[in-house]
C-alpha cells in the first residue's frame, strides 16, 4: 500500500541514543526483562509502532531471541504492528459506553475518516493523520460515553463533539484533554509510557466533575468519616504543609483554571452539551 | 435524602457518606505533595515508621478489618502475614492498578487526584512486609495517571520519603511506575506478575501462591490500588476508627462508582453496607422518565442484578447471599430501554478478546458463546440455543484456568436468569427492534425530536 510507505519515511532508526534508553529503563529493575513493556513503548515513541528494527534492539539489549520480543509485543493491544497516525483515537464501545451512545460515536468517526477499525486516514498534504480504533473499557465509565485520544480523556462524547474533535485533530488545533493536559502526539505519548516523564503531570484538573458529585453531596449536608486522633506529628505535618501551600500557590498556574472550573459546576450540570472538544479548550 | 438505617449497618451513626479517600479531590492541585500534606498527607507515614515497628503495623491493618478492594475481598493483612519473613529472598509490594473490569472507574480518579495517598500506603505496606522494593503496575491506557503518578514518586523521592534511609529510620524504598500495555488479564494477579517480569501476561498455576513465589519467584504482596490507599488512614486513626465504619465482616469505607442511566453518575465514597436505592437517590435519581432494569455490582464479572436488590447491603456477604459478587462496586446502570442480550453479548465479545489462549476451555468456550450471542441479537437465534448458552458457561465455569473464565460466564447466566423472554424473543425479533438503541443513548433526546 502506498499509504504504509509514505509512512515508513517517517521512521527514524533505533539511533545509539535510543539503545542507551533502553539499557537505562532496564536499570530500573532488579531483573532488566522486567523493562520490556515499557522498552516497546520506547520504541513506539521513536517510530510510530513495533518494528522489526526495534524487537531486535530490545531483543539484543536484554540478551533474548527476536521470537520471544515478538511473542511479547504480539501479546498486548497497545502495541501496533502498524504504523499508527499522529493522533490515535479510540471509542469506547464496552457495553457501558456502547449503551450509552458509544456505538453511534464510532459509526459516525468511521464514516467521516473514512477508515475502518485499526485504520489510518490516507495522507493529505497539511492534514494530520489519526488512527480510528474502538477500544474497551478506559476505566471512565462514569464519564460515558468516552473517547481516547492518544489515551488522554475525552469525556462526555456525542457524535457532534467527537467528528469536532477529529476535524480538530486533524487540522492541527490546540485541543485539550477534558481530565488532562494538551493532547500531545502519539509518540510523545509513548515516551510517557516508556517512563520519561514530559513535564505536563500539572496540568488539568484534580478531579472531573462525576468523580467530585458524592464528595459534593457529603460537604453539602457536613456527613464526613468520624473524628480521627489529632497527635504531635498531625500538628507538626499541619505547619509544615501550611508553609508548603503557600508556596505551592505561589506558583501554581497552569492547571489551575481547570481545577476551579471543574470545582465551580454545579453536580447539576447537564452532561449532553458536548464538553471537551476545541470549545472547552479555547 | 437517604439514612443509613437498614438493619445490617452496624453503626448507624455513622454518615451515610464518608469521603476519606476521596477527601482531596475537590482541592486545587491535590496531586502535589504540597496539598497532600495540608491534609496530614504522610503523618501516617511518620506515625508508622517512626513509632511502630513493622508488625505493629502489620497488626494494625489486620485489626482494622480491611479486605482487598480489587474484587475477592480477601483480608489485606491476613495476605502480609502470609509473606515467609524467614525466606531469604528479597519480599516485593506489588500495586495492581490494571483497572481493566468493565465498569470499573475508581482507582483512575483516585491516582489522579491524590498519587500521594497511593505512595504512602506504599511505604507502609513495604514496610509493614520488610519490603525494598515496590512496583505500580499501571494499565498503559491512563496517560494522565502514569504522569501523575511518575510526578507523585518523584517528589517524595525528593522530599525524602523514598530512596535511602526514609525519614532518618534506617528503612530503605525504591519504588517503580511501571506502564502495562493493554491486557484485561495482566489483572489477574499471577498474570500480572508474569508481565511484570517482561512476559506474556499469562496467569501461573497455583500454589506456590505469590506470597510465596511471586516476582522474581521470590514472596510477594499483590494489593489493589483502593486496598493500598486505605492503609493511611488505619495507621492515622488506627484500627478501631476503620472498623467503626461498615458492616460486622464487611468493614470501612469504600469507593462505589456509579455509571449509565442515573442522572449524576460518579464516584460515592461510603462506608460499605450502603444500598444501590440509596446510591442512584444520591446519584440524582435514575434518567428523567425511566426506571432500572439490570445493574451489575461489581463490573461486568459479577451476576446482574434487578430492582428486585435495590435494598440489598452492598457488603461482601449480602450480595453475595444474592446471588453476585460485591466485587469492585463498578454499579453499571441500566434502564428499561436497554436490551439485555445486546449488553450481555458486548461484555462476552470482551471476554472473548481478553482471553489469553491458555486454557481450552475459555479461549473456544468464549467464541462460541458470542457465535450464539450474536444470532440471538440479530433475531436468528435457533432452537436450543439458550440451553446451549447455559451448557457452554457449565462448561467454562469452574474448569478454566482463571478467574477470567468464570467471570465471562456471569452475565449470561444471571441475564438468562432474571430476562430468559428475552433471549427467547431473539429467536425472531432483532434485539434493536424490540429495544431501538438510540434510545439509550445519553444524546436520544437531542437528536429524536419526542
Ligand atoms: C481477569 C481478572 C482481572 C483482574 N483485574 C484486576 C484489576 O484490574 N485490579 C485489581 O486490583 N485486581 C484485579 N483482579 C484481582 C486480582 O487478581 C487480585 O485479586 C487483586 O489485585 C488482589 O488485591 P486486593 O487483595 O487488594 O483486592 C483481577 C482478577 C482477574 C481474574
Ligand atoms: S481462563 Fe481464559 S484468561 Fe484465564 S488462563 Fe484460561 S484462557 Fe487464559
Ligand atoms: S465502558 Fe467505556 S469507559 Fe467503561
Amino acid at each position: 500500500m502506498t499509504q504504509q510507505q509514505s509512512r515508513q519515511v517517517q521512521t527514524p532508526p533505533i539511533s545509539e541514543d535510543v539503545r542507551a534508553e533502553l539499557v537505562e529503563i532496564g536499570t530500573r529493575y532488579p531483573q532488566a526483562r522486567s523493562g520490556l513493556l515499557p522498552m516497546l513503548h520506547l520504541v513506539q515513541s521513536v517510530q510510530g509502532r513495533v518494528t522489526a528494527e526495534g524487537i531486535e534492539a530490545c531483543a539484543e539489549v536484554l540478551g533474548l531471541s527476536t521470537a520471544e520480543v515478538s511473542g511479547v509485543a504480539t501479546f498486548y493491544t497497545m502495541y501496533k504492528r502498524r504504523p499508527v497516525g499522529d493522533y490515535h483515537v479510540g471509542v469506547c464501545t464496552n457495553t457501558l459506553c456502547a449503551v450509552m451512545g458509544g456505538d453511534e460515536i464510532f459509526e459516525r468517526l468511521k464514516d467521516h475518516l473514512d477508515v475502518g477499525n485499526d485504520e489510518t486516514t490516507e495522507p493529505v498534504d497539511g492534514l494530520k493523520d489519526i488512527t480510528l480504533e474502538h477500544v474497551e473499557c478506559n476505566a471512565a465509565c462514569d464519564y460515558a460515553p468516552v473517547v481516547m485520544v492518544n489515551w488522554e480523556f475525552m469525556d462526555h462524547q456525542t457524535p457532534e463533539s467527537a467528528v469536532q474533535l477529529v476535524d480538530d485533530l486533524r487540522q492541527g488545533n490546540e485541543v485539550r484533554s477534558t481530565r488532562g493536559p494538551r493532547i500531545c502526539t502519539f509518540r510523545q505519548a509513548e515516551r510517557v509510557l516508556a517512563g520519561f516523564p514530559d513535564g505536563l503531570a500539572d496540568e488539568g484538573p484534580s478531579a472531573g466533575i462525576a468523580s467530585l458529585n458524592g464528595l459534593q453531596l457529603a460537604q453539602l449536608n457536613g456527613w464526613g468519616p468520624p473524628p480521627g486522633r489529632v497527635g504531635t506529628d498531625a500538628d507538626r505535618a499541619q505547619a509544615v504543609a501550611d508553609q508548603d501551600r503557600a508556596a505551592a500557590q505561589a506558583t501554581a498556574e497552569d492547571g489551575q483554571e481547570g481545577a476551579a472550573a471543574t470545582q465551580a459546576s454545579p453536580a447539576g450540570t447537564k452532561h449532553d452539551d458536548a464538553p471537551g472538544t476545541g470549545d472547552e479548550a479555547q | 435524602m437517604s439514612t443509613t438505617s437498614e438493619p445490617t449497618t452496624q453503626h448507624p451513626e455513622i454518615d451515610p457518606l464518608t469521603p476519606v479517600l476521596s477527601a482531596d479531590w475537590g482541592e486545587k492541585r491535590s496531586w502535589t505533595r504540597a496539598v497532600y500534606e495540608t491534609g496530614g498527607g504522610y503523618d501516617a507515614l511518620r506515625r508508622g515508621l517512626r513509632e511502630m515497628t513493622p508488625e505493629q503495623v502489620l497488626t494494625e491493618v489486620k485489626e482494622s478489618g480491611l479486605r482487598g478492594r480489587g474484587g475477592a475481598g480477601f483480608p489485606t493483612g491476613m495476605k502480609w502475614g502470609f509473606i515467609p519473613q524467614e525466606n531469604p529472598n528479597p519480599k516485593y509490594l506489588v500495586v495492581n492498578a490494571d483497572e481493566s473490569e468493565p465498569g470499573t472507574c475508581k482507582d483512575t480518579p483516585l491516582m489522579m487526584a491524590s498519587p500521594h495517598l497511593l505512595v504512602e500506603g506504599v511505604i507502609l505496606a513495604s514496610y509493614a512486609i520488610n519490603a525494598h522494593h515496590a512496583f505500580i503496575y499501571v494499565r498503559g491506557e491512563i496517560l494522565h495517571v502514569v504522569r501523575r503518578l511518575q510526578q507523585a514518586v518523584a517528589e517524595a523521592y525528593e522530599a525524602g520519603y523514598l530512596g535511602r534511609d526514609i525519614l532518618g529510620t534506617g528503612y530503605d524504598l525504591e519504588v517503580v511506575v511501571h506502564a502495562g500495555a493493554g491486557a484485561y488479564i495482566c489483572g489477574e494477579e499471577t498474570a500480572l506478575l508474569d508481565s511484570l517480569e517482561g512476559r506474556r501476561g499469562q496467569p501461573r498455576l497455583r500454589p506456590p501462591f505469590p506470597a510465596v513465589a511471586g516476582l522474581y519467584a521470590s514472596p510477594t504482596v499483590i494489593n489493589n490500588v483502593e486496598s493500598i490507599a486505605s492503609v493511611p488512614g488505619i495507621v492515622r486513626h488506627g484500627a478501631e476508627w476503620f472498623a467503626s465504619m461498615g458492616t460486622e465482616k464487611s468493614k470501612g469505607y469504600v469507593l462505589y462508582s456509579l455509571s449509565g442511566h442515573v442522572r449524576e453518575p460518579g464516584q460515592f465514597e461510603a462506608p460499605l453496607g450502603i444500598t444501590l436505592r440509596e446510591l442512584i437517590d444520591m446519584a440524582g435519581g435514575i434518567r428523567e422518565g425511566h426506571e432500572l432494569k439490570f445493574w451489575t455490582p461489581g463490573g461486568s464479572s459479577t451476576p446482574i442484578l434487578t430492582a428486585e436488590h435495590l435494598d440489598v447491603p452492598l457488603d461482601y456477604e449480602a450480595v453475595g447471599a444474592a446471588g453476585s459478587m460485591l466485587g469492585t462496586r463498578a454499579l453499571q446502570v441500566f434502564d428499561e430501554t436497554t436490551s439485555v442480550v445486546r449488553a450481555v453479548l458486548r461484555w462476552t465479545e470482551f471476554y472473548k478478546h481478553e482471553s489469553c489462549g491458555k486454557c481450552t476451555p475459555c479461549r473456544e468456550g468464549t467464541w462460541w458463546l458470542v457465535q450464539t450471542l450474536k444470532r440471538l441479537e440479530a433475531g436468528q437465534g435457533e432452537e436450543g440455543d439458550i440451553e446451549k448458552l447455559v451448557d457452554l458457561c457449565d462448561n467454562i465455569l469452574g474448569r478454566s484456568f482463571c478467574a477470567l473464565g468464570d467471570g465471562a460466564t456471569s452475565p449470561i447466566t444471571s441475564a438468562i436468569e432474571h430476562f430468559r423472554g428475552e433471549f427467547e424473543a431473539g429467536m425472531h425479533t432483532p434485539a434493536w427492534e424490540l429495544f431501538p438503541y438510540r434510545a439509550s443513548s445519553v444524546f436520544a433526546p437531542e437528536v429524536t425530536p419526542a
